[in-house]
């Protein structure tokens, strides 16, 4: 930007430094300085005679100016030093005039910039060109509610969206590390290339915080990841639908739940980043009900299923266990339907509690179907301490309830891989209910209540089907 | 003032609402004909009606209760429950 030589200052009457530094820029205007003042919400303010009336924030928003007053020092048109607030020694430095402000305190500091208070400095990044959004501007008719055109657009999961304007598509940007245009993958079913700036309009509509963005990304990476298989999940008469656990420092800072109430409704973190990766899947991959989803039932938890680790347990966390390095934040997708409590109130030894929860597990699927689904037991504080005081730890638990759940063939009178469990069933011995590695325990819930919950997921896994994914979240 | 959002979608449909299909034909099919209560605007219905019963196809008369507002809910319920098309008068 092209600036006029000399002194140029940013001010604002709303600012009490600004008055306070009025007859300093009378001052060196009567010193023969060339000043020009830009004034941001009067242009009566400064009485000086290079004041400019910039209340539209042009000026404010090219020179990024974020606190008044500002003097900047231009030659030949561009800048060559800023200063900020009030110091005299350092305005007198700046000017070269000695006696500056003699009479005034020492030391003022400025106040916000006009052009940087919130929703302001969105509409001034859309008017002069900080943001251009790639994605397609749909004008909503006159007269018509904007949440109720998002539904009939066909934009809604059933519940109400955040209507994506450019300024709140903007904020989310601000939230990632990523540039808007930054293609994550392709989203199934129309294998659609996801951009970032769909990710923040779609975790907007959803109800995300800019600072939930880095989750949603790292959530939407690893859906897309071809071990998980989110086509097949999508496509599925079987009810499953995407779930996110996540471990580290930002489940904390964005403030989710893993306590009370850890897995329903409540907390808007949990609530809005498991809808931002249900919403992506249905607006950018055309994954709608009843058509490419074939799901015969669904479950409550396709509207978005996320929720966060409790990590102050003496067990590996899910994160960990899983490669990511200490003190990074992750988060772990699996596929999943409902979920199934196991209560147990009398067990206060873990063989006890392992026979309970290897019984109930037995129950997924089918009573009488080995090797299907794969699960995720959550186990509840009171159920986790009776395994932490006798010193268990979760690869032992997870071992224990393996051993639990080898199921005598002969017991079995359905299979679902005809090739082998179906021969194993006629040939008899023991099959193993779950897979290696189909069993993952988590610890969350509230502190009161010896409950265990089993999350089972879609019926197809390993290299034919679905498979957890771990992905670290950059911010 | 006009709100502009942006798409969330693949952007594959047009950016405007895209009004349903037109039938191929309307043999066999029910057609309402709504009055929304502006002056003789039963005139011309009428007239369409006739000409339509005439050539055996199957009508049913709603009317809005004014042209000031738009039709309440229950009305249009029950013109999309009995109806495969609509003709509305909407001029005087």
């Amino acid at each position: 930007m092209n600036l006029p030589d000399g002194l140029v200052a940013v001010v604002k009457r709303d600012c009490p430094t600004c008055l306070l530094v009025e007859p300093v820029l009378q001052s060196i205007e009567q010193a023969g300085t060339a000043l020009t003042v830009y004034t941001q919400d009067d242009p009566s303010f400064p009485a000086v005679n290079g004041c400019i009336d910039d209340t539209s924030l042009e000026k404010s928003f090219h020179l990024s100016i974020e606190t008044v007053p500002t003097l900047i020092r231009v030659n030949g048109g561009r800048e060559q030093q800023r200063i900020i607030g009030w110091e005299r020694d350092e305005w007198a430095e700046f000017t070269g005039i000695e006696s500056l402000g003699a009479d005034l305190p020492p030391y003022r500091p400025g106040c916000g910039s006009k052009s940087v208070e919130p929703n302001i400095a969105e509409a001034l990044a859309i008017k002069y060109g900080g943001f251009t959004p790639v994605a397609r501007p749909v004008e909503v008719p006159e007269l018509e509610d904007d949440v109720e055109y998002c539904f009939e657009r066909g934009w809604s999961d059933g519940l109400p969206v955040v209507p994506p304007t450019q300024e709140r598509v903007y904020r989310m940007l601000a939230g990632c590390v990523q540039s808007a245009d930054y293609v994550v993958g392709s989203v199934p079913p129309n294998l659609v290339p996801l951009t970032v700036e769909k990710i923040a309009i779609n975790a907007l509509m959803a109800g995300c915080k800019p600072e939930y963005m880095p989750v949603v990304i790292a959530a939407v990476e690893a859906a897309l990841d071809p071990a998980f298989c989110l086509h097949g999940l999508l496509a599925t008469t079987w009810h499953s639908g995407p779930m996110l656990v996540v471990n580290g420092p930002i489940r904390e800072a964005i403030g989710m739940n893993w306590r009370g109430n850890a897995l329903g409704q409540g907390n808007r973190a949990n609530s809005t980043i498991g809808r931002a990766l249900q919403l992506i899947v249905r607006n950018v991959g055309g994954g709608h009900p009843q058509f490419a989803d074939q799901s015969t039932f669904g479950h409550p938890g396709k509207l978005g299923f996320c929720f966060a680790e409790d990590e102050s347990t003496p067990w590996e966390a899910l994160g960990a266990e899983r490669g990511v390095e200490e003190g990074r934040s992750s988060v772990t997708i699996f596929s999943a339907d409902g979920v199934q409590g196991v209560v147990d109130q009398s067990a206060r030894e873990p063989d006890g509690l392992i026979y309970s929860i290897a019984g109930s597990l037995r129950a997924v699927n089918h009573v009488d179907i080995a090797n299907a689904s794969d699960a995720v037991i959550v186990v509840g504080p009171e159920h986790g301490r009776v395994f932490d005081q006798a010193g268990w730890t979760k690869a032992q638990a997870t071992a224990a309830l393996h051993e639990q759940l080898q199921v005598p063939a002969q017991d079995l009178g359905m299979g679902t891989d005809e090739d082998a469990a179906g021969l194993q069933i006629k040939s008899g011995g023991l099959l193993p209910k779950f897979r290696d590695g189909g069993l993952q325990l988590v610890r969350a819930g509230g502190d009161a209540g010896l409950f265990s919950a089993i999350i089972p997921g879609w019926l197809m896994k390993g290299p034919l089907g679905t498979n957890p994914v771990t992905k670290e979240i950059h911010q | 003032m006009t709100q502009i959002l942006l798409d969330p979608t693949a952007e594959l449909g047009a950016a405007d609402r895209e009004p349903l299909a037109k039938p191929k034909s309307i043999e066999g099919l029910t057609i309402g004909l709504l009055d929304i209560s502006k002056a003789r605007g039963d005139v011309f219905l009428d007239r369409i009606d006739a000409q339509m019963q005439q050539r055996g196809m199957k009508t049913l008369r709603f009317k809005k209760p004014t042209f000031t507002r738009p039709a309440p809910t229950e009305l249009l319920q029950e013109i999309a429950q009995q109806c495969d098309v609509i003709v509305e008068g909407l001029a005087d």
